[in-house]
């Protein structure tokens, strides 16, 4: 009987297509630009050998020494804004609204969906100072604060950039995480209140418990994507002002297309990639524990 | 005694009082509004300011209904923005690319979970690497190839690298999905004499036709959405995607028209809208679903 199943002409057909193309235009390109790290010069003018001149200086660059650090800030805090939202989220879903939170839930989801260069031009707006104030500052004037030049500096724009990828997603993780949670035996939870456990130590002892593989889950999910920053980003700061507020995916854009060295942004690339590695062995090891792929 | 009468809804003797009750879902209520502010409320303050005049933005307060309603903004945003050519396009390269991702995927993922083979596991594997690589890593050779082979200055580079990116998660979910499907539904197929790839089109993919919608949902955001793929292939006016032409208006009329650069981010926003009302469940649920691709 197996032997249906194992026609290799119909592998071969079924397969070969997808294959094909996903090696031609992944595979192939990785290692061609891993070949690339150790070349200088881009393709108009040539290539010339340059041996580990590029990764000397990849750690002796203090704009990479930035990007990384940024990068690996932004990643870490909006994580965590996240998960913590969206936990609070799934909660408020779970154990206020109940039945009724599908409406909320679909309408705190809605910006998830919504391209990241309107979200970041629209932020743009909210927390625009000059020539006149967004909403945001108006706010801050009407409670008699001063207004904040907040795309003016490094240290707020990277606040506006945080709080915009968390309000984005948040309804994601409240939804993902809410999805986890369903999976707690109500029983478990029931018999605790008959115990009469108050909210307080249900949650402390029962839930927050039970939550945390979909928690740790949810998390690395989350670093997987926001190291890899780029859309919001380059959409809402385009990495300024001056440098502070680029990631290593922007120093890596500019390094080739500003500067026309491929080799070097080749380089780039490849401490992005290795970091996403590591995050992907994390996520497969997590996900192996709890099933939650 | 109440334990008796309602032994579910009142389990603690304070929740008795139906004014205790009520105060009790106060400060939930309090969180439902708020969220319902800070979701709903940057929309809306979009929409009436694509509404404005340039003055009357500059003159009052931005959270202010505009003094004359200025319609004329969409009109403008759809003409100098370039709507009509970057929208057109994004559906030029959308659409081909999610057609290729689902037939490559389910046909992959089918060979990949229900046919029997020696290191189908290894090339799984294989695969899903595909997953983590960020385009960072292979924008430059593919820029370089699809230069010196005249492709860069048409839509087709985009079509491609959507496609192939797309595979891994596709393959990935499909098979996961192929896994709940025993296989003597197969078999039992190909004993009335139709071959394997008969079974596959005639049974396998109808039987998966959810997750196909599923899986063209979550690479139809990720493609619709893309940024950096489109700034790199899709520079050229002609050829930009409705992301890069939105940026491209910001950048060009976005410190002087505010009002017809609402108006284009209104647009973009509205399309997904008219999606999202239509699809919401599924597409919470597909992306979900797509997690593991941040």
């Amino acid at each position: 009987m197996n032997s249906v199943l194992a026609d290799k002409r119909a592998i071969a057909i079924l397969l070969g297509p997808a294959l094909l193309v996903y090696t031609l235009i992944t595979m192939v390109p990785v290692v061609w630009s891993f070949v690339l790290t150790f070349f200088k010069g881009n393709p108009l003018q040539g290539f010339d050998f340059a041996g580990i001149q590029n990764f000397q200086r990849l750690f002796t660059d203090s704009y990479v020494h930035d990007a990384f650090w940024f990068t690996v800030k932004y990643a870490l805090l909006t994580s965590i804004g996240q998960v913590v939202l969206g936990y609070g989220l799934a909660l408020l879903y779970m154990f206020v609204l109940k039945k009724s939170s599908s409406i909320v839930r679909t309408l705190v989801f809605f910006p998830v969906v919504l391209p990241t260069v309107a979200i970041s031009l629209l932020y743009q707006k909210l927390f625009q100072s000059a020539p006149n104030d967004g909403l945001v500052n108006e706010l801050l004037v009407n409670v008699g604060l001063s207004g904040v030049d907040w795309l003016g500096a490094g240290d707020t724009a990277f606040i506006v950039i945080i709080i915009m990828d968390v309000w984005r997603s948040m309804g994601f993780y409240g939804v993902l995480i809410f999805s986890g949670l369903l999976d707690i035996p109500e029983d478990i939870i029931e018999s605790a209140r008959m115990d009469g456990a108050r909210f307080w130590s249900l949650f402390r002892h029962i839930i927050l418990p039970m939550s945390l593989p979909i928690l740790f889950a949810s998390a690395i999910f989350s670093i997987n994507g926001t190291v890899k920053v780029f859309d919001s980003v380059f959409a809402l700061t385009g990495g300024g002002p001056g440098n502070s507020t680029t990631p290593l995916t922007l120093y890596m854009y500019r390094t080739a297309f500003q500067y026309s060295d491929y080799g070097y942004g080749s380089t780039i690339a490849l401490l992005l990639t290795i970091m996403c590695l590591l995050i992907t062995l994390l996520l497969f090891r997590s996900s192996r524990r709890d099933n939650t792929l | 005694m109440t334990e008796l009468t309602a032994p579910l809804s009142s389990r603690r003797r304070a929740s008795d009082n139906p004014v205790v009750k009520l105060a009790k879902r106060i400060p939930a209520f309090l969180v439902i509004v708020f969220l319902i502010l800070i979701t709903a409320y940057p929309l809306f303050w979009m929409v009436i300011n694509s509404l404005k005049g340039k003055s009357d933005f500059l003159d009052n307060p931005s959270y202010a209904l505009p003094e004359v309603w200025m319609w004329d903004n969409y009109a403008r945003a759809w003409e100098v923005g370039n709507l009509g050519t970057t929208i057109t396009n994004s559906i030029i390269v959308t659409i081909p690319s999610l057609v290729l991702i689902v037939i490559l995927g389910t046909a992959a993922g089918f060979a990949l979970e229900v046919m029997i083979w020696k290191g189908r596991g290894g090339v799984l594997l294989y695969v899903l690497a595909g997953i983590m690589i960020p385009g960072q890593m292979i924008i430059l050779p593919l820029f370089t190839t699809f230069f010196s082979i005249g492709l860069v200055g048409s839509l087709w580079p985009l079509i491609i690298i959507y496609t192939a990116g797309g595979l891994p998660l596709t393959i990935f979910m499909m098979a996961t999905y192929f896994r709940a499907i025993p296989r003597e539904v197969f078999e039992a197929s190909t004993l009335d004499g139709a071959s394997i790839l008969r079974s596959f089109r005639s049974v396998g993919f109808p039987m998966v036709r959810n997750a196909v919608l599923t899986v063209a949902i979550v690479q139809f955001f990720l493609i619709w959405n893309d940024l950096l793929i489109a700034l790199i292939f899709a520079g050229q006016r002609k050829l930009n995607t409705i992301q890069v032409g939105l940026l491209n208006f910001s950048g060009e009329y976005g410190a002087i028209d505010y009002g017809p650069l609402f108006a284009a981010i209104c647009i973009t926003v509205g399309g997904i809208l008219v999606l999202y009302l239509f699809l919401n469940q599924r597409i919470m649920k597909g992306l979900a679903a797509g997690a593991v691709k941040g």
